[in-house]
């Protein structure tokens, strides 16, 4: 894990300082709201419906035992002692005061943790597979060079104010479990057939009210050219895209409108004119940073654990536990455990501030300190040694943190919709504990198989509902709440946009519409098929003739 | 007359503007003037000719390798913030000194705010006419917010990559 240097310590320091100056300002009438906006927004500070959210950044989702409870200790301490993880593993707290924001933030820098470019049109936090440095599926930890971004990208001087908001995504395992395909930027690292570790770089993919998958528009970037690749991508969005039209402004609509190759070759010849020299790192940096996430502790067990089989033998709910949150290690005799933010009935990626402070013990005690956030509203255990396995189980379970439902039909992701956002249109969190109640039976759900619901409160699709396997939009209907329904979609490796199942319906038939579709999964599925798969295969009549038959 | 704050690589402070700006449908004054990059292109060659320090006010929707090859030639390329939210201009800004080695004033204009100090500064902006009332103290507390960067950019700061290796 990256440990902040003098350096890193003293710049957001000078963060703190400067907004405590900026709000001290504010709260004295000394600049108006409208003054203040940009600035406030700059620390990731929103006024939403009921009062001011601050987003704290997660930078890709990694954090310690220290940052969570120090985030636990902010939850209860300013805010109503919950906080909600985000689909870009942010922690989002929505009933702030302004008067407090400063001292949160001080509170925040203790741990290395702060809101800095959590929103704006700017490079926004990072997002990388939450398995990293714990999967055997990757070619190299991709946190190193996340870290490389994050720095890069801190108060860059050139980025600060782009066309529109930017995001970027790195994974290094076959596998995506960070969505690099719906990201502006979405980053792959892999090797070369000479062995050599480069990126796949994906430019132009988005969700919103255009959903694009990104294009792949270079192959191979050798690692130690990120950097300046970066800065070309991004100096020519600065410079071509679109500013007269906020829905038209992502980076997406840039490489659509001028086509991918098109796109490419503009970028290559920026970053061919430019001296890489002084942007990309030297070498002794990236052993610097490498070297904070070289493996540590890792005691050498056996593959199998006796006391992990006896436990799955001897208790059905741990079994169910296991087959579902408890995932493959790299080092033999260490699982990676899932701990479920998704207890039916609860609010999609909520988490108590007591929450928090039971995971950050369990992580202090069994996973070398490590706590990952995922970007489907999940926390992880990286580093569990098998043996353990049923200790951190029964006490996630007091905690009400065990659902063993990962990658199951309530396994739900859902913005906070309505509910909180001034954005939106409908709520999610409701729909999405509608559902989720309705398959509360571990054993249904475990029947029904991986099954990815996404809900999203408005068109911004913050609840990525395009690449849900069902995905639910909420719109509004002359001043009524209904849920437009998509089909298929994916934000894994078989990335997919979903497609419209018909016309949206009222927010007390979507479970029931949901019921149907598992139904019609159920009745039409071949030996192990997931419900994509089998949608994939007989396409949408069956679905939609369930859904709407009433209506015919 | 705009108040115009220079940046001295160390501080900022007020200064005398002796160039008028001057728009396309405006009569040319005597003396020192900045006009558009059209204006530039029609008339700059007659204008330079005449003995008069020229600058060039660019939009931020217009590409400043049009000025390339007459750099040498220009006292002051004024780039244009017509929002302040409106970032094209950092990006200019950084061509003109890194790739085109222009030495000439690089001046923000339009919607300049003293909370972009940091930004311009780094970026090689050295003149600014601030359209929020602030003054050079401002801006020179603001260009001093930030004790270490992270990146490289127009500015003769180092990174904190460098900073690290002593």
């Amino acid at each position: 894990m990256y440990r902040y240097d003098e350096i890193d310590r003293a710049i957001l320091t000078d963060r703190v300082a400067e907004f405590r100056e900026q709000a001290t300002r504010r709260l004295a009438g000394l600049i108006t709201e409208d003054q203040f906006k940009p600035i406030r927004l700059m620390n990731g500070l929103y006024l939403q419906l009921h009062a001011y959210m601050l987003r704290i950044a997660i930078p890709y989702g990694a954090l310690t035992s220290a940052k969570l409870r120090k985030l636990a200790y902010i939850a209860r301490t300013y805010d109503k002692g919950y906080g909600h993880f985000t689909t870009r593993t942010n922690l989002q707290l929505h009933w702030i005061k302004l008067r407090d924001a400063p001292d949160i933030l001080e509170h925040l820098a203790e741990v290395e943790l702060h809101s800095i470019q959590t929103s704006g049109n700017c490079i926004r936090n990072l997002t990388a597979d939450p398995h990293a440095g714990a999967t055997a599926d990757e070619v190299d930890d991709p946190r190193v060079w996340a870290e490389a971004i994050r720095q890069w990208s801190t108060f860059h001087p050139e980025f600060s104010f782009l066309p529109r908001k930017f995001k970027i995504a790195v994974t290094a395992a076959a596998t995506d479990r960070a969505a690099i395909k719906v990201y502006d930027i979405g980053l792959r690292l892999h090797r070369a057939e000479d062995g050599e570790l480069g990126f796949e770089v994906l430019v132009g993919g988005g969700l919103g009210r255009t959903p694009y998958l990104g294009s792949t528009i270079r192959k191979h970037l050798p690692t130690r050219h990120l950097l300046s690749y970066l800065q070309a991508i991004l100096r020519v969005y600065n410079r071509a895209g679109r500013r007269d039209n906020a829905w038209k402004a992502r980076i997406k609509i840039l490489v659509s409108s001028l086509g991918a190759e098109e796109f490419a070759r503009q970028v290559e010849e920026e970053w061919e004119r430019e001296p890489r020299d002084g942007v990309d790192l030297p070498d002794e940096e990236l052993a610097r940073i490498r070297a904070a996430f070289a493996p540590q502790g890792f005691e050498t067990l056996p593959p199998v654990s006796a006391a992990f089989q006896s436990a799955k033998a001897n208790d059905r709910a741990f079994a169910r536990f296991a087959r579902h949150n408890v995932k493959p290690h790299k080092v033999p005799g260490y699982a990676i455990v899932d701990v479920s933010l998704k207890a039916p009935g609860e609010t999609p990626g909520d988490c108590s501030a007591d929450q928090m402070d039971v995971v950050a013990d369990l992580a202090e005690r069994f996973s070398h300190d490590e706590v990952r956030v995922s970007y489907e509203q999940n926390l992880i255990l990286p580093h569990v040694k098998l043996d353990d396995v049923p200790q951190v189980y029964a006490e996630l379970e007091a905690a009400g943190l065990a659902t063993p439902n990962i990658g199951l039909i309530s396994d739900i992701i859902a913005c906070p919709g309505l509910d909180y956002c001034a954005l939106a249109n409908a709520r999610a969190i409701p729909i999405a504990q509608d559902i989720a109640k309705r398959f509360a039976d571990p054993e249904r759900a475990e029947v029904v198989g991986e099954l990815k619901i996404k809900i999203s409160g408005c068109i911004n699709a913050c609840g990525h509902h395009h690449v849900g396997h069902i995905g639910i939009l909420g719109v509004d209907k002359k001043g009524e709440e209904f849920y437009q329904l998509t089909l298929g979609g994916s934000g894994a490796e078989d990335a997919e946009v979903g497609k419209m199942l018909g016309p949206a319906l009222p927010a007390d038939k979507v479970a029931d519409a949901v019921e149907q579709l598992v139904e019609v999964y159920m009745r039409e599925r071949a030996e192990g098929e997931r419900f994509l798969d089998t949608f994939r295969r007989t396409g949408m009549s069956p679905f939609k003739e369930a859904v709407y038959a009433d209506a015919r | 007359m705009p108040t115009l704050v220079k940046w001295t690589g160390a501080d900022a402070e007020l200064a005398e503007d002796p160039f008028t700006a001057v728009d396309d449908d405006q009569t040319l004054p005597r003396g020192d003037v900045i006009i558009s990059l059209t204006r530039f292109q029609a008339e700059g060659e007659q204008l330079l000719s005449e003995g008069r320090k020229i600058g060039v006010r660019v939009e931020a929707d217009e590409a400043v390798e049009a000025l390339a090859y007459d750099l040498p030639r220009i006292a002051v390329v004024a780039l244009v913030f017509p929002k302040f939210r409106d970032g094209r201009a950092y990006s200019a800004a950084r061509l003109l000194r890194q790739r085109f080695g222009y030495e000439g004033q690089v001046r923000a204009v339009g919607d300049v705010l003293r909370e972009q100090a940091h930004f311009m500064i780094r970026c090689g902006f050295d003149a600014f006419e601030p359209a929020d009332g602030s003054g050079p103290t401002d801006w020179a507390h603001v260009a001093a917010r930030f004790r270490h960067v992270y990146q490289r950019a127009a500015d003769d700061r180092t990174p904190a990559f460098l900073e690290r290796q002593g």
